[in-house]
């Protein structure tokens, strides 16, 4: 299958590497993936924080880059929460039409990593191998949005050698929120501590998850206690050792 | 213009723009409880709430009365006027029935009240008083701090939506689930509050035996 | 009494803050929130048809929203036809003054109280004190408040922050008929308040409530509560006036058979309510001679005319929001401002209050992760999440025209967003600051605007190649 990448701007400048993660995933697997070079931003950081007017461009030119496409993935649940769920709602904030009809063709192409794997392509195993103690922690737009379920678990529970461990509270938020990690960072620290505290109590050495910016966070407090524990993607997870 | 008009005036402005076509309610929700029995749920519902329960066939109805008022140290026994005679039979309580209408105080000075029920629920554990026959005024269950409530099992449906359907909305409803609880301490329930601190529900069945 | 006021807050943020360094708070808000969030899950979880439920309580509220004009008339009309008198508020110095003057009429100098939100929001307390008419708060929780003069800090159960020794102190202190040897047995307690408030029940002559529901084709109301204070109420006085918002109307009787399963299940986490009374009009010879209903608007009609934010109507005050939500559960619910904290509060007061001149108010919409935690725990589906954002926007436009930091920072984002050169040169930009700033790949505490993430978070230095230069350099060519 030919599969259209959009990589999402945080991961695209924080973290390449989950982009050339999913890219591997998916070429392991017989896939051709494409990369739409005009590609830039979902919007979702305008949107939620109330520059709605700000994000029309982005949506519109979203569906320009993907018009093409026939299937998309990304690496980032919250930013295909934004493209299913609140593109619409710009589109009819704008007034626009088109704008509303091509956002109609667009945005149930657009697959969450996991959905893409196990939903339309069917594979839970990618033929990973990662010998280490992993806790995975869903976020919310995943969660709650999307409905993610256990996608993401059921293909780290098959990657070899690795050791799942059940995260506590794993259904709470962590605190980051986007812009809401700046303009109530006492709360959203609070929030992220807490997560820290079950991340710790887990042993786990690496803490995954589908949403790059949420660990950014979560990540940037493990890192600021010197905890020793990694956070990745779990595409990056996937995207480790070869199928031999 | 009279605040009347302008609270309409604004909501019709505020509607202006809403589309026309009325809301349909979908009710996909249970309206019965099927293959249960209604009765024997009743009464492990309402025991959930820590009330007494107890159920009884009509011939034991008495003297299953006359136990719970003794060991609920009931002295005197309010009563609706109509209550029947013979579900009170040597008892050995004051009885005071509410005709001519007993005062707040004469009230306050009863021990426990006896009445029936127009409908019980069973998935909720719930009586419903409406103050038709056998149940008297609001008042009356109310005040006593025990109220003992007699349930013909003919009354017990399975679900609200069956309650609701049974009953008339335009009279005076008390739909009692338990004793007088809070939880307003730390979200923990304690029984026994305002209202009446014990309920003991009598279920007669036909069925018992 | 009543001395303390929602007047002169702090935003949130900064309220948040205060309330994070209170421990005893923290500790409190905890254990309750853990209780109640159980204690829902498992009597949801009974319900296989819960989501039909779900649907259809949301249903009910917005066809009665749709045409709420034609539904109040009704129930004014069924109301009146029973024996009641029906009264229209605009707002809360209306409602207070009408209330006042029918206390006075009856010539009674206290009334007592079903605890009711509408009341606080409208402060009827305060303004029955200034009238020299005494209102004592019969719910044990809204005691425990009232006697301390605090602020409620939730739907359900308004003193929530409090603990039992907290609440044994306060009686201790000022209830004058509570025994020395008090503990903080939650059942001492409640048999204290009993005996407070016997007298008072027996003997008040005027009772004020609010009311969960009214019904429009029969005018009757519904109050659902747990104690028998409400009963008290409801019953024994000879006045009663119930305070309504315009938005509790149902249409039928028959919907309450949806709205009585949805709310005890997602409040106390009950299958149902220790009691729920049902009233049309005067009932001769049962409870009281003489009964007003007060409508009232204050702002809801505003919150009607926002197509989005309109949904926020449909609130059956049920508190599941609050107990659900992670924000809520770190800073309680004095943060936010308003009698309505949490989620539902974060949506209904900028909406009833605005935002242009309230600067709490504005802050409110900005008081969520948006982890949707709410939306799914909510019985009539109200998409907060969703009206949050909603909300953002409108603060976002209220203020177009003056430049402030945070649009200069949105506008040179969306301006560098526009393209991907634009893109790719910012990146570069930020390797570079990355690469300056950062220590073994990480970046530490940095000054100035950047300070509230790096105080508390280290940041992984952004990696020298992006993703798109990796692309470019090593799969250029690849069909696109």
């Amino acid at each position: 299958m030919r599969i259209a990448l959009f990589v999402t701007c945080v991961n695209d400048t924080m973290a390449p590497g989950t982009g050339r993660a999913v890219l591997r995933v998916l070429e392991r697997l017989g896939h051709e993936v494409t990369f739409p070079a005009g590609q830039t931003c979902c919007g979702q950081m305008h949107f939620n924080t109330g520059y709605q007017r700000e994000c029309v461009p982005l949506v519109r030119k979203f569906v320009d880059d993907f018009a093409d496409a026939e299937v998309v993935v990304s690496p980032s649940a919250s930013c295909v929460a934004m493209v299913r769920d609140h593109h619409r709602r710009v589109a009819e904030v704008a007034g626009d039409r088109g704008l509303t009809e091509a956002v109609a063709h667009t945005a149930p192409r657009v697959y969450e990593f996991s959905e893409l794997l196990v939903d339309v392509l069917g594979e839970t195993d990618v033929g990973a191998r990662f010998p280490h103690r992993v806790t995975y922690h869903p976020t919310c737009h995943g969660l709650r949005m999307l409905g993610l379920g256990d996608r993401p678990q059921a293909l780290l529970r098959a990657v070899r050698g690795l050791d799942l461990v059940d995260l506590g509270g794993a259904h709470e938020c962590c605190g980051f929120g986007g812009t809401f990690a700046l303009k109530n960072a006492d709360v959203s620290v609070a929030m992220g501590r807490d997560k820290v505290r079950q991340v710790l109590a887990t042993g786990a050495e690496v803490l995954t998850a589908a949403d790059n910016s949420c660990l950014l966070h979560v990540g940037g407090l493990l890192s600021r206690a010197r905890s020793g524990v990694r956070v990745m993607h779990y595409a990056e997870i996937l995207a480790a050792g070869d199928r031999s | 213009m009279n605040a009347r008009d302008e609270i309409l005036g604004r909501v019709r402005g505020a509607l202006a723009a809403a589309p026309d076509a009325e809301v349909e309610v979908p009710r996909r929700y249970a309206r019965t409880a099927d293959g249960v029995d209604v009765v024997r749920l009743f009464a492990e519902r309402v025991g959930d709430y820590r009330a007494t329960v107890r159920i009884v066939a009509p011939e034991a109805l008495a003297p299953v009365v006359a136990a719970e008022l003794r060991d609920a140290a009931v002295g005197t026994l309010a009563v609706p006027p109509d209550l029947p005679h013979e579900w009170l039979i040597e008892t050995g309580v004051e009885v005071r029935a509410d005709s001519p209408v007993l005062s707040v105080n004469e009230l306050d000075g009863c021990d426990g009240v006896l009445t029936g029920c127009a409908v019980a629920i069973a998935e909720t554990g719930t009586i419903v008083l409406d103050g038709g026959p056998t149940q008297g005024r609001r008042a009356l269950t109310l005040v006593p701090d025990v109220h003992i409530c007699v349930v013909p099992a003919s009354v017990v449906v399975g679900t609200v939506p069956e309650a609701i359907t049974r009953l008339d909305g335009t009279r005076p409803l008390t739909w009692v689930s338990g004793p007088s609880a809070t939880s307003d301490i730390e979200l923990n329930r304690i029984e026994g509050v305002h209202g009446p601190r014990r309920l003991v529900v009598i279920v007669v069945d036909r069925q018992t035996g | 009494m009543s001395g303390a006021t929602w007047l002169g807050m702090p935003a949130f943020p900064e309220a948040a803050r205060t309330a994070l360094a209170d421990e005893q708070l923290q500790a409190n808000l905890r254990t309750a929130t853990t209780t109640i969030r159980a204690k829902r899950e498992a009597v949801v979880a009974e319900r296989a048809d819960w989501e039909h439920l779900r649907a259809a309580g949301a249903a009910i509220k917005d066809r009665t929203l749709r045409h709420l004009d034609r539904y109040l008339l009704r129930f004014e009309e069924q109301a009146t036809a029973a024996g009641a008198v029906v009264h229209w508020a605009r707002d809360a110095a209306e409602a207070n003054r009408i209330v006042v003057d029918l206390v006075r009429a009856a010539d009674a100098d206290e009334v007592i109280k079903v605890k009711s939100m509408v009341t606080q929001e409208i402060d009827l307390n305060a303004a029955l004190a200034a009238a020299g008419i005494t209102a004592y708060e019969t719910d044990l929780a809204e005691l425990i408040v009232q006697l301390g003069d605090d602020l409620p800090s939730h739907i359900l159960v308004p003193a929530i922050h409090r603990n039992r020794s907290q609440i044994r102190d306060i009686f201790r202190r000022e209830m004058p008929d509570a025994p020395d040897d008090l503990t903080d047995d939650p059942a001492a307690l409640a048999a204290a308040a009993r005996r407070h408030l016997r007298r008072k029940f027996l003997t008040a002559r005027v009772a004020v409530s609010g009311a969960n529901f009214a019904v429009a084709e029969s005018g009757a109301l519904v109050v659902v509560e747990s104690e028998g204070n409400g009963r008290m109420c409801l019953t024994l006085p000879e006045v009663l006036i119930s305070v309504v918002g315009i938005e509790k109307l149902v249409p039928t009787w028959a919907d309450l058979e949806v709205m009585l399963q949805l709310l005890p299940r997602s409040s106390t986490g009950e299958r149902m309510n220790p009691y729920t009374s049902t009233w049309r009009g005067v009932h001769p010879g049962d409870g009281p001679r003489e009964v007003h209903v007060v409508l009232l608007d204050n702002g809801r009609t505003d919150v009607l005319a926002d197509d989005v934010g309109r949904q926020a109507l449909r609130c059956i005050r049920c508190s599941a929001c609050l107990n659900v939500c992670p924000v809520y559960e770190r800073t309680g619910g004095h943060a936010y401002g308003s009698p309505y904290p949490g989620p539902i509060g974060a949506i209904l007061t900028p909406q009833l209050r605005g935002m242009r001149d309230d600067p709490v108010a504005a802050s409110l919409p900005y008081a969520s992760t948006l982890c949707g935690a709410c939306y799914e725990a909510c019985p009539v589906r109200i998409d907060i999440p969703a009206a949050l954002v909603h909300l953002r926007a409108r603060a976002v436009d209220a203020t177009r025209g003056p430049l402030s930091p945070e649009r200069t920072v949105m506008r040179a984002a969306a301006w560098t967003l526009a393209g991907p050169r634009r893109l790719a040169a910012a990146q570069r930009l930020a390797a570079l600051a990355g690469a300056l700033l950062g220590r073994r790949g990480r970046i530490g505490r940095l000054p100035g605007p950047l300070a509230a993430w790096t105080r508390t978070r280290d940041t992984p230095v952004p990696p020298g190649q992006s993703f798109r230069t990796w692309w470019r350099r090593n799969r250029r060519g690849t069909a696109e």
